[in-house]
């Protein structure tokens, strides 16, 4: 050992290896012996989400089925990692509609920049995090999929305080 | 009744090999989910709960991913040895279980059969050979991976299982003081109380050799490369050590092995201390066959069961000391290992046989035949030996190292040590 390494004496009770021995295992005894255990048993009961939680993408429709989206171009512009691809079109009575609108959700950040700049409301963040899937295709959502998800959708702001204050 | 000789006797070693073996084998599986249950309990979750009921069957599907997955061969592997040494790591502990007496003895039509599979007459000596071989499959997996991890972890477990070695030999020697006879079943028969037959002590031998149980169970925990011991796997150093580069069934194999040495020392301290498979406070399972042949007491078939299920409860409390050392205390450093072993517990161990030995000269001059009183004496002595042995350790001096005494120099080291 180097000459200079300082030495600290500390009291008895602090430093004994038996007293600090017989302390961890009355311990862990007493968590062994507690009944009040803190494992989630997960599939079967699942977190309360927050109402402005951050997931998988939900398209709104309108009454008769149809997407509400009006392919304004917005939301592929501003979402920060470009995982929204669209292409618009126009329908005989001059109206437009995604003809393409696919979200990435495997690039996704969950920024949820989208869903506020979104002029009708119609692409939306939901309340969702269960989307495991076996193919990385299978992760990107084309608007069809978009619109048959059935979860909440996220709050923009809480109801109670919607200024956030 | 006489102990059964001949084709019978052949045929009941060979029924209770395979009976204890697959029993060994099944109490390990049982032992891997409580360790994880009582693990998870300890850290306040529920531990294994989706397989089966309250988990039991997780052994079963780990048993199944282990034999599934890809068995891996390291291109330096000495190939061999390192398929050698999962065999070696098992093997001893369960041969240890041949001379562990674990039930009373059962009456058949053919002749008492002994609840013990080899009732060899060096039993005591069996023990610690047979213990000592457990080092090779550490040595040998580690060595024979080709990795200078598992090579480290080897070299520290061989290192360490011969230190403690030694104390878990010497602890042992005041019972045999006791006793005077080295076979288990004798042992076991002379911490219960007879009427008639030689003189026994009447009480377990936890009682009047308490300080040799401690010096006992805890060489029995660094023979096991249990924590606080488990220097030889060390994940955070050596990435597990001796079998780093083990997968699948191999690696289940060591993990088995682990397991089996833990039972079978956690068997080995009930038969020595804690009256192997006798019923406490009840005089009517004491069942003692002397080395002629004669019998004492009246062994019933329903007596072997309750005395094997008093055995098993004694050995799951010791395993459950085990585990619930385990997930307390942290590992030692390496210099203090060797410290506790060496300076610590050889001397301590040395000197609790002589005086040990001495008081049962006082006792035997005094004139107090073997029995309740003779043990009394030995209990009040042990008890003074603790509380010095409680008062050394306490000084904290014992497990600490770059401290004044801890190392050769001393804490001032300036002048030794250089470089």
């Amino acid at each position: 050992m180097p000459g200079d390494v300082k030495v600290v004496e500390r009291p008895r009770a602090e430093s004994s290896y038996v007293r600090a021995a017989a302390k961890g295992m009355s311990i862990t005894m007493r968590h062994l012996l507690s009944p009040n255990k803190k494992t989630q048993q997960y599939p079967d009961e699942k977190w309360e989400l927050a109402p402005r939680t951050r997931g998988t993408h939900r398209m709104a429709v309108h009454e008769d089925g149809r997407a509400k989206c009006v392919a304004c171009g917005l939301c592929p512009t501003v979402c920060p990692v470009n995982c929204i691809k669209l292409v618009p079109a126009e329908d005989e009575s001059g109206e437009r509609y995604a003809a393409i609108y696919e979200i990435d959700e495997f690039r996704c950040i969950f920024c949820g920049y989208c869903q506020e700049v979104c002029p009708v409301e119609a692409i939306h963040l939901g309340v969702h995090y269960e989307n495991a899937e076996y193919s990385r295709e299978r992760w990107v959502y084309d608007l069809e999929r978009l619109v048959e998800q059935e979860h909440d959708v996220t709050a923009l702001w809480d109801p109670q305080d919607p200024a956030s204050q | 009744m006489n102990p059964v000789t001949g084709g019978a006797f052949v045929l009941a070693t060979v029924g209770k090999v395979i009976i204890f073996f697959s029993v060994l084998m099944l109490a390990v599986m049982l032992a891997t989910i409580f360790e994880r249950k009582v693990c998870g309990f300890m850290q306040d979750r529920s531990g294994p709960n989706r397989v089966g009921p309250w988990g039991l069957l997780q052994v079963i599907a780990d048993g199944l991913k282990n034999l599934l997955k890809e068995e891996t061969m390291p291109a330096q592997a000495v190939r061999p040895f390192f398929l050698l040494a999962p065999v070696l790591g098992i093997l001893p502990a369960t041969i240890l279980f041949a001379v562990i007496p674990f039930a009373s003895p059962l009456p058949t039509q053919w002749g008492l059969v002994e609840m013990i599979v080899a009732d060899v007459p060096i039993g005591f000596l069996y023990v610690l050979a047979i213990g000592s071989i457990g080092v090779y499959g550490v040595a040998m997996g580690g060595w024979a991976s080709g990795s200078k991890y598992s090579l480290l972890g080897g070299l520290r477990g061989s290192a360490q299982m011969v230190s403690y070695e030694v104390a878990l030999a010497l602890s042992l020697v005041p019972l045999i003081l006791l006793t005077g006879d080295v076979r288990a079943p004798e042992i076991v028969s002379m911490q219960q109380t007879f009427t008639a037959g030689p003189a026994t002590y009447a009480t377990w031998f936890m009682f009047p050799l308490l300080v040799g149980l401690f010096f006992f169970f805890v060489s029995g925990l660094a023979e096991t490369n249990r924590l606080p011991f488990d220097l030889p796997e060390a994940e955070a150093e050596l990435i597990t050590g001796y079998h780093t580069e083990y997968s699948a069934m191999k690696f289940s194999m060591f993990m088995i092995g682990e397991f089996a040495h833990v039972i079978t020392v956690a068997a080995l301290v009930t038969v020595f201390f804690l009256g192997g498979w006798d019923i406490p406070f009840w005089q009517g399972d004491n069942i003692r066959v002397l080395a002629d042949g004669t019998v004492i007491g009246e062994p019933t078939w329903w007596k072997t069961l309750l005395t094997l299920g008093a055995f098993g409860v004694k050995t799951s409390l010791l395993v459950l000391v085990f585990v619930w050392i385990r997930w307390t205390l942290p590992r030692f450093r390496y210099d203090q290992l060797m410290d506790l072993g060496w300076k610590f517990m050889l001397e301590a161990v040395t000197v609790y046989i002589l005086v040990i030995a001495f008081v049962i000269l006082g006792i035997e001059a005094v004139g107090i035949p073997a029995g309740g009183w003779y043990a009394f004496v030995l209990f009040l002595v042990n008890l003074a030996l603790a509380g010095v042995l409680f008062f050394a350790m306490d000084r904290g001096t014992l497990i600490r190292g770059g401290a004044k005494g801890a190392r050769p120099g001393g804490g001032d080291a300036a002048e030794g040590q250089g470089g």
